[in-house]
């Protein structure tokens, strides 16, 4: 077991969460609570963030953000969006009767996300053609 | 601001220690089960729901408590996890395992709101 590895994942989730939870209360100032913005939010810009990372670590291996693998992606980006939180909304949407907002909500979010990952990854190549 | 501030190591103590547990599940799934499929994420994502629901069945409605900040926002959100899903799914996709892909996706959702719901229901009792 490495420790390190598990200290950096520690202290990326750590940093991950708390901007979480300040992005979700900055959310429901800003937008309200009816609907469950700040969830959505924080998983379509970790899915782009992690595949950005993922392309450019992948594109410069020896380089420093490679170095930080498990800082940023097991832990930073990891702790940052949530699977538990999305769950309970959409089960408390069904529960409060708002079927279609829940079924909108539950459907889409997922292939959402994957496509802010795959985002995510053009904008790491694009740079890498730019440069 | 000394309440902020006991929030937010609250959230920053949950997410740390959750982090590092789903860290242990998916390196333990991923030595157990090989690379080929993304088990260890939806294995975090499944029990972490059911967690979920059975505090929200226990407890009701989230607020601002700090069990909640705790157990909620900083424990289960860092533990469970959606850019390692998507990030994987799309990889599954970019290899030409399309089926896998979606499987990924639909096991994925309807695995995390049965789970949910399951622990909502066993926690009502």
């Amino acid at each position: 077991m490495n420790v390190n590895a598990y200290l950096a994942v520690g202290l990326g989730s750590a940093l991950g969460s708390v901007l979480r939870y300040g992005v979700s209360l900055v959310s429901m100032a800003v937008l309200g609570s009816h609907f469950h913005w700040g969830t959505l939010l924080v998983n379509v810009l970790g899915s782009c963030l992690i595949g950005w990372l993922a392309a450019t670590t992948s594109r410069l291996p020896r380089g420093a953000l490679a170095r930080q693998q498990p800082l940023l992606i097991a832990g930073f980006c990891g702790g940052f969006t949530t699977f538990s939180l999305f769950s309970l909304e959409t089960l408390h949407l069904t529960q409060q009767s708002h079927l279609g907002l829940a079924l909108l909500y539950g459907v889409g979010s997922l292939p959402l996300c994957v496509a802010a990952a795959w985002v995510g990854e053009r904008l790491a190549f694009l740079k890498a053609t730019v440069t | 601001m000394g309440h902020g501030i006991t929030n937010v190591v609250l959230v920053g103590l949950g997410g740390a220690l959750g982090g590092m547990a789903r860290f242990a599940v998916s390196n333990a799934m991923a030595h157990l089960l090989g690379k080929v499929f993304p088990w260890g994420t939806l294995l975090v994502n499944a029990s972490g729901a059911f967690l979920a629901g059975g505090l929200l069945g226990i407890y009701g409605v989230p607020n601002a408590q700090p069990f909640w900040l705790f157990a909620i926002a900083g424990l289960l959100g860092g533990y469970t996890t959606v850019s390692s899903f998507s990030l994987q799914t799309l990889e599954l996709w970019q290899r030409g395992q399309a089926m896998r892909a979606a499987l990924n996706m639909v096991a994925t959702l309807l695995l995390g709101i049965a789970m949910a719901a399951l622990g909502w229901w066993l926690a009502q009792g």
